[in-house]
């Protein structure tokens, strides 16, 4: 059923139809919105029967989940940037004993400077905690991989991290379609766990392991990453064939035939350079892009296949390993190995800072005659940058940086919450 | 094949032990019929106070629950000597998570347990357990929350005073004076500072959950009966337990239970329970015993009498047995004659 709704509620309605049995929730923009939503579906009755729990803290909210998910119930949680930080022992803890939870994650950045808005810090952060990550482009895409995530995540015993970005995605108000609770139903099995507390058959989950069996305990972890990407691509072709539509799936490729340069990047950032990418092509320029859907497992085959007939490759990401450069490029960069072409790393639009059309054709144009330093930072403002070094040259007590950036400004920064 | 019960008698009390109780109060010490949650092989240090607490308090929840017990643990000694890989000591669904989580995930097992409903196992219970560390320090915001929002779980804590597990470091229950790894009998304040002290079970009173106790492995049925008790309630119940630690105190292995008796006798640790914010009961000290006693045997004492005994640091403690014997009412009243 087509409907005009906010991100977050889309995602919330979705998570219900999927009958989860056990919700933790702790508030933390730009997430809030959904465990709102479901909490009143259960406070309502109309999702039963589910516990809610308000807990005291993300750490709680993933650990309430692994008891929950242990004890055979089907567990969600959602959070963001601090609070995915604030929970990340627990994160990995999840993954290592082989629970499938399933997380959104609404995308947002990581302080300090404490700042609300859209970037993938929080998600990339937690790229190696051994969890899938799937990234959204849409709101659509959002509310449809939280159906297929839970079913990835119980049939690999592997949790699921679905990544929206926040405020772009969770706060808009968009038509999507919603499924029919008939429709997930069908889609989505019973969760029958394969460990489980139950008294009648003792188990011990969480034992100590050492040197003896702890490398092939975490190949295994590796390995069952290395079957979701078998798996995905065959659980979104029967997710169309239930709900008629293309969502999900390892990666997906616009206009990149006959490319030239393709463009790399996740999220709904996608949706800005499909449009800079027609108005291009109009003029002639050979250029595509690749969007990333599945982050974790890297799906390096299907990216290689997609980019080995191009010249140049951009990857343009909202996050940053610092002191080396991209994340995404990284593992864009494996993937090419040995494949001779020009690679760019374009960091764009961290903490919020809007990606534009006219940012975006300078980028591609410059890109496109391989004028483009290796490593590029979209929009910076040098002037800022270097007035503050100077400040720093000059005064041993030059005071916080973050701080004397925003005197330079001269903006009240945005309200934290 | 007959069964021979094996009696247990205590030593070293004021009373006569099993001999003189009915027989359905005599502690189950060795039954065919007893649970073993916890089977022999761990790999505890002899004379270990966690591991005798943890097997008589298990067993009297699963005694409670008809063996309907779930247990979720924090890292610490009990978790590492209980389950050397390929082995496991439980015979119970066991769950360890990590160091600071474990009332939450019990409070997520409790949840499923409950969404389960009533088709699956009414019975089912959830038991929480972890060190001083895991419950006093690092766990206590999941503690707290889980005691708030009065989730159906037991947590018990075994308190050994300080960080055993990673080699005997204070910890926030660690008492004043004692030298650990992190306290060193050194300076002109020898050992740990007299700080202002945190005990958890008048901070879990503070809740107002329904069930509150205190208990040491000097008075096992004591111990059973608080759990038994505990069993009878929903919603959040909290015991805490005193467990001496050989290695850590610096005590002769065979004396766990003269020094867990010692620190009840003394007043150092007073031994009450709780409903619903409120004392019930205590264990009486019958004849108050001087804190010297408690503290001269252990080694994580010996700077406080040297050539020059700390009389002032003895004196200062022998103060905080004092009040706990007034404020929680633990002197005996007088035998009338
Ligand atoms: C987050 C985290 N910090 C530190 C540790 C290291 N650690 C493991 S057990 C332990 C001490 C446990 O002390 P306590 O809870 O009192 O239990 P005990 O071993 O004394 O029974 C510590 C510090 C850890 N496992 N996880
Ligand atoms: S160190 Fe102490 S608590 Fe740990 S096993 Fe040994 S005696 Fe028990
Ligand atoms: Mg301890």
């Amino acid at each position: 059923m087509l409907k005009q709704t906010e991100g977050s509620r889309a995602v919330a309605e979705a998570v219900a139809m999927c009958r989860p049995e056990v919700i933790c929730a702790y508030p933390i923009s730009p997430q809030t919105h959904i465990v709102e939503a479901l909490g009143e579906m259960v406070k309502d009755g109309t999702l039963s029967p589910c516990e809610f729990i308000n807990v005291e803290s993300e750490f709680a909210a993933m650990s309430v989940a692994i008891g929950s998910a242990a004890a055979g119930a089907r567990s969600y949680t959602a959070t963001a940037s601090q609070g995915l930080l604030f929970m990340a022992e627990a994160v990995y803890n999840a993954s290592g004993l082989g629970l499938p939870i399933v997380m959104t994650v609404a995308n947002r950045a990581i302080g300090a400077p404490i700042n609300i808005w859209n970037d993938h810090s929080d998600a990339l952060s937690q790229r190696d905690s051994g969890w899938l990550q799937l990234f959204a482009e849409t709101n659509q895409e959002a509310l449809d991989l939280h159906i297929q995530a839970f079913r990835l995540a119980e049939e690999l015993s592997l949790p699921v991290m679905v990544c929206m970005d926040g405020f772009i995605l969770t706060h808009a108000y968009e038509r999507v379609d919603m499924p029919t609770q008939a429709q997930v139903d069908a889609y989505l099995p019973k969760y029958v766990p394969r460990q489980v507390l139950d008294p009648g058959e003792p188990v011990s989950i969480g034992a100590m392991v050492g040197p003896e069996a702890f490398m092939e305990v975490r190949y295994l972890a590796h390995a069952k990453q290395m079957e979701a990407l078998e798996l995905i691509p065959s659980y979104a072709a029967e997710f169309k064939s239930v709900f008629g539509r293309d969502s999900g799936g390892l990666t997906h490729t616009y206009r990149t035939e006959d490319a030239e340069t393709i463009i790399v990047a996740m999220g709904s950032v996608l949706g800005t350079i499909k449009d800079v990418i027609d108005e291009m092509r109009e003029e002639g320029h050979k250029i595509g892009v690749l969007g990333i859907t599945l982050f974790r497992p890297f799906p390096l085959a299907r990216v290689r296949e997609s980019l080995q007939g191009a010249k140049r490759v951009v990857v343009l990401e909202k996050s940053m390993a610092v002191g080396l450069g991209g994340i995404l490029s990284t593992n864009v960069r494996m993937a090419l190995s040995g494949l001779h072409m020009h690679g760019y790393t374009v960091i764009a639009g961290l903490g919020g800072r809007a990606i534009t059309k006219k940012s975006l054709h300078g980028l591609f144009r410059q890109a496109g005659q391989d004028a483009l330093e290796p490593l590029t930072f979209l929009d910076l403002d040098w002037n800022m940058v270097n007035k503050q070094l100077e400040r720093e040259k000059a005064h041993r007590r030059s005071g916080p940086v973050a701080e004397n950036l925003l005197r330079d400004v001269g903006v009240v920064a945005a309200r934290n919450y | 094949m007959s069964f021979q019960p094996v009696k247990f008698y205590q030593t070293g009390t004021f009373t006569v032990g099993n001999r003189l109780l009915p027989p359905e109060e005599r502690s189950v010490q060795a039954s065919a019929k007893r649970f073993n949650s916890i089977n022999s092989g761990h790999r505890a240090c002899q004379g270990c106070g966690e591991a005798l607490g943890a097997r008589y308090a298990i067993d009297a929840a699963m005694e409670a629950t008809d063996g309907q017990v779930i247990a979720a643990n924090a890292t610490g000694c009990l978790e590492v000597f209980s389950t050397p890989y390929p082995e496991t000591s439980w015979q119970i669904p066991w769950i360890h998570s990590l160091f600071g989580n474990t009332a939450a995930v019990a409070t997520g097992i409790a949840a499923a347990l409950k969404v389960k409903g009533l088709s699956q196992n009414p019975k089912t219970r959830v038991v929480a357990q972890g060190g001083d560390g895991g419950t006093t320090d690092i766990g206590f915001g999941c503690l707290s929350g889980m005691f708030e929002r009065n989730d159906d779980v037991l947590y018990i804590c075994y308190d050994n005073g300080g960080y055993m597990n990673t080699g005997v470091q204070r910890s926030s229950a660690t008492p004043p004076a004692a030298r650990t790894a992190t306290t060193m009998a050194v300076g002109p304040e020898p050992g740990n500072v007299f700080g202002q002290g945190k005990f958890v079970p008048a901070i879990a009173m503070a809740h107002n959950i329904p069930y509150v106790a205190t208990a040491t492995v000097a008075d096992l049925r004591d111990l059973e009966a608080k759990v038994r008790r505990a069993m009878e309630f929903r919603g959040a119940r909290y015991i805490h337990i005193l467990v001496p630690c050989p290695l850590g105190w610096g005590t002769p292995s065979q004396d766990t239970i003269k020094m867990a008796r010692l620190a009840k006798e003394t007043g150092i640790f007073p031994v009450f329970e709780a409903e619903h914010g409120e004392i019930k009961s205590v264990l009486a000290i019958r004849r108050p015993l001087p804190v010297e006693d408690y503290l001269r045997p252990q080694k994580r004492y010996a700077h406080l009498f040297g050539k020059t005994p700390a009389l002032a640091t003895i004196a200062h403690i022998q103060e905080l047995a004092d009040r706990n014997i007034r404020k929680y009412g633990l002197q005996a009243r007088k035998e009338g004659h």
